[in-house]
């Protein structure tokens, strides 16, 4: 191999000291670069970023706007401090489901053939991807306690706000796995764009997130009142009005938790496998 | 020394032998061109080379590591731009060669050396700071390479480096992988170009259905299925016999009389050499006139018909013609 090097231009085939001395041990280093290199894709996506924004915003306005004057909800709440933790959640799941539009993407256009065929942690591809879109999700949601305060919102419990985020984003985080997961098995965008909002949906509205469970079809509320959705919302909203939250809290969080302990092996062994 | 080297490479999917038992060989320093039809396995054949996919059977050892065994230490030399232009559309050249870097964990100011290198090596400084979405497909293409050549692997993988591109910018990236053959990189392409193989590869493996079907140079595969081909036109009927007479000695095998055109005469002749201007001197001095004389270099097509009796590419109009 040293016999052939060339005399002349840049030199094609000496290894790099740097490559060599660093056996990229570190997987927080390749986490890191995956993570950053989704964000930075991201932010250089303009609609991606119209969507992750505008979308929630106005989710935030149509709904106070339109259902808060015409429905009756439990007294003692205004629907602006109920809908905020709702919409909060709901920003969690819709953005989980951009997790399998980017892993699509990325196999549709080989990108994830040239992350595998790096010298890198392999998990690390799934990671960072979750990794940037949890982040992601966690700047939609800042949004969209912006936008609230602005018309109305308001909790006395700033602390539990913070907490309510970070519990929507761990809910995210699972569900971006799921996702991630069902990219893998799907492949293509277009589907992957089809199929991730098809649970989305009903996860979503048959839960506490907009309107109270409690005025729901007698066949839907078992399910409507147990889900991850409606938990995560309800301890969001107990904890920005400072009523006892625990239960809820450590239901989501057992949700988010079990969500991950199902699809992360899932999704780590089918990106192993294919 | 030997780069690349597999024994029974086998890779099914399902019912589907994508590799049926694959040998090959590849002397370091050289390039190496894997020919063949669409499906023939070659893409599937570089997946395993590059620790993508695992065989179903065989063995490949990569610069001298056993891919099976220990793909990771296998990954760290071996770069692969694989056939769709693996680029971030919207970070620019420049930017996407950094991100490599950052893979690899190099620091900042590495990672913007070798960028720097590889933008001036690829001739792509003017457009290092737009955006990738911008480039031509050509351009595309010499920074995806550019990208696989950031950790100076010692064995580069092709797949398909010109598929898709506009003629123009194909010759361009020949030159541009021919240069990184004579400064010792090892390539290995994979092409359905017979011609592009022809120009990069000092030798070639030609695979159909998994197999490996024929070896060699590009002029021992040429003359191993004839070889080229010229084709001569006369003016007058009368003079065939005179014109096959004349061109006789200069040709490589029988002289045959195109069942569709009387006036034509085709014969095999030794590849690459010029037999035109002499063949035309001795119709001449025989006192046939010639409508046209034509050389025919084998293609893949010829290739394929001769070894395995199919056409490279499935010729479904024909198929369909003929029910």
């Amino acid at each position: 191999m040293t016999s052939v090097q060339s005399t002349s231009g840049p030199d094609l085939i000496t290894p790099v000291p740097n490559s060599q001395s660093k056996p990229f041990s570190g997987l927080l280093n390749d986490v890191v670069a995956m993570t950053r290199r989704n964000l930075l894709r991201l932010f250089r996506t303009p609609q991606v970023i119209v969507f992750a924004t505008i979308q929630p915003v106005i989710f935030v306005l149509l709904f106070n706007f339109v259902f808060g004057g015409s429905v009756q909800f439990a007294p003692g709440i205004e629907y602006i401090d109920f809908l905020i933790p709702g919409i909060l959640v709901q920003t969690s799941l819709f953005a989980a489901g951009n997790t399998a539009i980017g892993l699509t993407d990325d196999l549709q256009k080989g990108a994830i053939d040239r992350f595998r065929s790096l010298p890198m942690h392999h998990s690390a591809v799934l990671i960072g991807r979750t990794n940037a879109d949890a982040l992601r999700a966690a700047l939609t949601m800042t949004i969209v306690c912006v936008v609230g305060f602005v018309i109305g919102f308001r909790t006395s419990h700033f602390s539990g706000l913070v907490l309510g985020v970070l519990l929507a984003i761990f809910l995210s985080y699972a569900f971006n796995w799921v996702f991630a997961a069902f990219a893998l098995y799907v492949k293509d965008p277009e589907a992957a764009q089809a199929g991730a909002f098809l649970p989305v949906f009903p996860l979503v509205f048959a839960a506490s997130t907009f309107a109270p469970v409690d005025n729901m079809p007698g066949w839907l509320q078992p399910f409507a009142d147990n889900q991850p959705v409606t938990v995560t919302v309800d301890a969001v909203r107990a904890l920005t009005q400072g009523t006892p939250a625990g239960a809820d809290v450590l239901a989501s969080m057992g949700y988010s938790a079990a969500i991950m302990a199902i699809a992360i092996p899932i999704a780590t062994r089918k990106f192993k496998r294919s | 020394m030997v780069a690349v080297q597999t024994y029974g490479l086998k890779k099914h999917y399902g019912d589907t032998k994508a590799l049926d038992g694959l040998d090959l060989e590849v002397q370091r320093g050289s390039v190496f061109g894997l020919l063949g039809p669409n499906g023939a396995g070659k893409t599937t054949a570089v997946k395993v080379m590059t620790t993508l996919a695992r065989p179903t059977a065989g063995t490949a050892i990569v610069d001298g590591i056993n891919v099976s065994e220990n793909p990771k230490a296998v990954r760290s030399r071996i770069g692969l731009t694989g056939q769709y232009a693996a680029v971030e559309e919207r970070l620019t050249g420049q930017e996407n060669l950094e991100l490599v870097g950052r893979y690899f964990h190099y620091s900042k100011a590495s990672q913007k050396a070798r960028a720097a290198e590889l933008l001036e090596m690829f001739d792509l400084v003017d457009a290092a700071s737009r955006p990738a979405k911008t480039y031509s497909g050509g351009m595309r293409r010499r920074l995806d390479i550019a990208m696989s050549l950031v950790a100076r692997p010692s064995i580069l993988f092709l797949d398909e480096p010109t598929t898709g591109l506009d003629p123009r910018s194909r010759i361009a990236m020949w030159d541009f992988i021919a240069k990184l053959g004579d400064e010792g990189t090892t390539v290995l392409l994979t092409t359905q170009y017979l011609e592009e193989a022809d120009v990069l590869a000092e030798k070639i493996a030609v695979i159909d259905s998994g197999l490996k079907i024929a070896e060699g140079t590009s002029d021992q595969l040429k003359d191993q299925i004839g070889g080229d081909r010229v084709r001569v036109s006369i003016v007058k009927r009368e003079n065939i016999a005179k014109a096959r007479e004349a061109i006789a000695s200069l040709t490589m095998g029988v002289v045959e009389q195109d069942p569709e055109s009387p006036l034509t005469l085709s014969a095999p002749i030794r590849a690459g050499e010029r037999v035109v201007p002499e063949m035309i001197r001795a119709l001449d001095a025989a006192g046939v006139d010639v409508a046209d004389v034509e050389v025919r270099r084998p293609t893949l097509d010829d290739v394929f018909l001769t070894l395995t009796g199919h056409q490279a590419e499935p010729q479904e109009s024909v198929e369909e013609a003929r029910l």
